[in-house]
């Protein structure tokens, strides 16, 4: 079978041409220059006591503005593609009764949950953590509450005004630290931000602010594209 | 205890594509991707570890130990999940388009591209 020859073929290119990479890796001892740098200075440039957060929202920080901006566009595509011929489709869909069990531990648990996202994302400068994994959490609440509820429907008015609102102060505070300080776009020190005590909570200048938002937006972004999901194939 | 890492890294990307390539069920292709795209996460972690290091979080647990872990390719981890989620999501989509289209899920019955 000429085509079974073929995948075992490319699959074994595809070995061959990473088995350097395998064979060259040895665990290293110690950090390449920038990581080092980033070890050495992260926590005086930056305020924040977790340097993957500070690496993410400040010194990349234009990387995650693409990165949002990347999942914002995937999300819109996502509901204009799944909603556009909405009309020439009717189609019913069989709902199986809920169980009591998950009624109740819905109403329990969605608040403790969007709770837990909030405080990951609050304590992303901290802890391990941060916007994108607090947005995350967020949105599995609501997948609880669409499986609890089938009809359970999103507000669209919510969602966008969340997600924009959010978006645009990111872009703000990004706008502030290039205008009013060392010209530095998505810089952290901002006046009115201070750096405070490492390890509190205040501290870091602008990178709780900006992941707040972040995760907000994360959050909204998510929901929106598992409520297009469930949406797109309820009844008419 | 890192090449047990990478090695699982290098493992799913190669089932990763061997699943691309070889599965005729559009889900099982969309899993394939995901296979892929996590599997080259984790090379990208583990390529960052330091032997004897701990995550790079400067606190007093940190700090006796003294040595970190590289942040860059975590945080570059960070942002390649998030756009795989969305290229997941998009494929998704694109597949319960198809469907509802033509009632199957086998890739051999969509030839409109085929030449």
């Amino acid at each position: 079978m000429g085509k079974k020859t073929m995948i075992a073929l490319i699959t074994l290119a595809l070995a061959f041409v990473i088995y350097p990479l395998y064979q060259s890796y040895n665990g290293s001892e110690t950090l390449k220059d920038v990581g080092q740098y980033y070890i050495d200075n992260g926590v005086e440039e930056t305020g924040a006591q977790n340097l993957v957060t500070s690496v993410v929202v400040t010194y990349r920080g234009l990387d995650t503005l693409g990165e949002v901006t990347i999942l914002f566009l995937a999300a819109s595509v996502i509901s204009f593609f799944l909603s556009f011929s909405k009309n020439d489709r009717i189609k019913s869909r069989s709902i199986r009764s809920v169980t009591e069990i998950l009624t109740t531990s819905t109403q329990v648990l969605v608040p403790m949950i969007f709770m837990f996202g909030v405080y990951i994302f609050v304590n992303g400068h901290l802890t391990p953590g941060g916007g994108f994994q607090g947005g995350a959490v967020i949105a599995s609440g609501i997948i609880l509450m669409f499986l609890s509820n089938p009809r359970f429907k999103l507000s669209h008015k919510v969602i966008q005004f969340v997600e924009s609102t959010s978006g645009i102060v990111f872009v703000l505070i990004g706008a502030a630290g290039a205008l009013m300080m060392d010209g530095d776009f998505l810089s952290n020190k901002i006046p009115g931000f201070g750096f405070g005590e490492v390890g509190s909570i205040i501290s870091a200048g602008a990178i709780p602010v900006i992941y707040t938002f972040l995760g907000l937006k994360v959050g909204a972004e998510l929901s929106n594209v598992l409520g297009v999901f469930v949406e797109s194939q309820s009844e008419k | 205890m890192e090449y047990i890492i990478i090695t699982i890294g290098f493992a799913l990307t190669i089932f990763g594509l061997y699943g691309i390539l070889s599965q005729k069920n559009m889900i099982k292709i969309i899993i394939g991707f995901s296979l892929f795209t996590t599997g080259i996460n984790i090379v990208m972690v583990a390529i960052g570890f330091i032997r004897g290091g701990t995550a790079p979080i400067l606190d007093e647990a940190g700090k006796e130990i003294g040595k970190y872990v590289d942040p860059l390719p975590q945080a570059l981890v960070l942002t390649s999940i998030v756009i795989g989620l969305g290229v997941t999501a998009l494929m998704l989509a694109y597949v319960m388009k198809l469907y509802q289209d033509k009632k199957s899920l086998n890739i051999n019955d969509y030839k409109d591209l085929k030449w």
